[in-house]
């Protein structure tokens, strides 16, 4: 990357009448300028991401209805947490979802190699294998809970077939968690196919050429040869895929609203539960596995910044 | 190329890729297939039975025609095309902005605020939730389009500026240093000479923000409340309770919630594709 050289003072048109303040400006515009251009997206950007997750912090100090006084309580809710098994729940079924998630990478190469042709039709193909990922995810968990359904669900009518079922999926706490899960790996493949196949796209077809005559073939050339390529797709897929995860939300909420038991429960959606349903308005609580939640989700932001850092000091 | 291209193969295999692809579609939707057969059941069926059989009848418009012309999804519809439309607006806008200083000058806080803009974008909405539904309702602005609006703007220019900065240092910089030694002024630079280079990027990123505003539910059911701004994602768990155990009508309504950014998608799809990739992989 070429460095921003400053242009020489001289070749700068003088103005007609420069105000005092035109004259300013033009002195120093190249430093002013992007501060200019950052302040309006810089101010909302701090008033509605950055501000609130100081506050988060803060809030998860107190114990607060939302309306009343704030009670100062110090780290009474994160000991609260320490003892209460539906935040254990919580956790748990996120690492089930972070692991399991995970599938949706080999899942998306594998429909990526599978529609990598170039026969006729092939690009009605690949999007409308990509279709789910377009639809909302409510949408999608009305779709998977109605699949589910034990008196009308396909999926009964198809273990029907093999002599098995009825099985509610969604009511049985043993199977619940996987079952939305499932639901959430549907769209999350076909995101993975969808970089995989732009990623193919890019594959350097003489590489492979000289990986044929030395013999490669099959596996051996998907893992020495095209995965090595593939790289930068797997680092999106795996980003994406593990913020995916720690955001599930709307399939649980939609699909079975943490039952049976709280049995389905995730952080993001016992947090939402806590603060904002039936179950009251314990915004200090709630706050504080918010804290939880993101101090998992920094892992990754770290991880993926460094990255980023890496990346930007290389070029 | 890889796999090895089936024009190359046996003719057995060309064969019977041709056909698995079809069967490989239908087993991968079959969830959705579902639902759309269901979506044009008649009430009869269910009430018989008769889930997985021949339908009855085919009651396509009735069932349709009472998403639209008997329940609330027309409204809800409306108010989600009225939240995604300024938001894109809006989040586009601003992200050209900071994405043109963050791409374009070399300054101290750089990095950093580029950093803070990328991770703010990838945090869980939960550490958000409670200060912003308590900003949203000191602006007076709970329970209202302009509330969501605001908020999704606000925070989808994260991704933005990512997407936009990222674009904008690979654009020629000779253009920016040849306009500069012309003495035009950096704003007339950033209006008459990046702008017209960045409509690629502003296509693929309105698209996506597109979707994404369009599919959100979380903040919907935060930040608002009822059939005056609410938008579809949430109607849709209100359609459902309207209409509960009458599934021909809530396959079909969600059929209709899906659609729109499923059109966006088939209409710009080179772009979407463009933007998911985040600009990496080339």
């Amino acid at each position: 990357m070429v460095a921003v050289a400053t242009p020489p003072r001289g070749a700068k048109r003088k103005a007609k009448a420069p105000t005092a303040f035109g004259g300013y400006w033009r002195r120093n515009q190249l430093k002013l300028a992007p501060w200019l251009f950052l302040a309006p997206g810089a101010f909302f950007f701090a008033l509605y991401v950055v501000a609130p997750i100081l506050q988060s912090f803060q809030i998860s100090l107190y114990e607060w209805d939302g309306l009343g006084t704030r009670e100062y309580v110090g780290l009474r809710n994160y000991e609260e947490l320490w003892w209460d098994d539906a935040f254990w729940t919580a956790l748990r079924n996120n690492v089930v979802w972070l692991v399991l998630y995970l599938l949706a990478i080999p899942g998306g190469l594998f429909i990526a190699l599978f529609l990598n042709q170039t026969v006729r039709g092939i690009r009605i193909y690949k999007s409308l294998f990509f279709f789910p990922f377009v639809i909302s995810q409510v949408v999608v968990g009305l779709v998977f809970a109605w699949f589910y359904d034990p008196t009308f669900g396909l999926f009964n009518e198809i273990l029907g077939v093999f002599g098995l079922g009825p099985v509610a999926v969604l009511g049985d706490p043993d199977y619940v968690t996987y079952g939305i899960i499932a639901a959430g790996l549907w769209p999350q493949t076909a995101y993975c196919m969808i970089l995989y196949l732009t990623g193919l796209n890019a594959v350097d077809p003489e590489q492979i050429e000289a990986g044929r005559l030395d013999g490669a073939k099959g596996w051996r050339m998907l893992w020495y040869v095209v995965l090595p390529q593939l790289r930068p797709a797997t680092f999106i897929a795996f980003v994406v895929t593990i913020i995916g995860a720690l955001r599930s939300f709307d399939l649980v909420s939609v699909m079975t609203a943490g039952g049976p038991f709280g049995e389905s429960r995730v952080l993001a959606y016992y947090m939402f539960e806590v603060a904002l349903s039936e179950y009251g308005f314990r915004m200090g609580y709630g706050a504080a596995i918010a804290v939880v939640l993101f101090a998992i989700m920094m892992i990754y932001i770290a991880f993926f910044l460094t990255k980023m850092y890496r990346d930007e000091k290389g070029v | 190329m890889f796999p090895t291209p089936v024009e190359k193969s046996s003719a057995a295999w060309r064969a019977s890729y041709q056909a698995l692809l079809p069967i490989a579609l239908v087993v991968w939707l079959l969830p959705l297939i579902a639902v759309a057969v269901f979506s044009i059941r008649p009430d009869a069926d269910f009430a018989n039975a008769n889930y997985w059989g021949w339908p009855s009848a085919f009651n396509l418009l009735e069932n349709y025609g009472a998403v639209f012309f008997q329940s609330d999804m027309p409204r809800y519809l409306l108010n989600s095309v009225l939240i995604t439309v300024p938001t894109v607006i809006g989040a586009v806008g601003l992200a050209c902005m900071t994405g043109f200083a963050l791409g374009v000058y070399k300054f101290r806080a750089n990095l950093l605020v580029f950093f803070v803009f990328v991770a703010g974008n990838f945090v869980p909405f939960q550490i958000l939730m409670v200060p912003v539904r308590e900003l949203t309702l000191d602006l007076g602005l709970y329970d209202t389009k302009t509330g969501l609006v605001l908020f999704h703007v606000a925070f989808q220019a994260g991704f933005c500026t990512l997407f936009m900065r990222n674009f904008i240092r690979a654009l020629p910089r000779e253009l920016i240093e040849a306009a500069r030694v012309e003495g035009v002024s950096e704003i007339r630079i950033f209006w008459y000479v990046v702008l017209p280079l960045m409509r690629p990027a502003i296509a693929a990123l309105s698209v996506l923000i597109f979707t994404f505003v369009w599919n959100d539910y979380f903040w919907a059911i935060v930040l608002t409340q009822g059939v005056d701004s609410q938008p579809v994602t949430a109607g849709i768990t209100a359609f459902n309770s309207q209409y509960r155990a009458a599934y021909h009508l809530m396959s079909a309504g969600s059929i209709v919630a899906a659609l729109p950014p499923v059109l966006m998608f088939f209409l710009m799809q080179r772009h979407f594709i463009a933007g998911l990739t985040l600009g990496a992989v080339k």
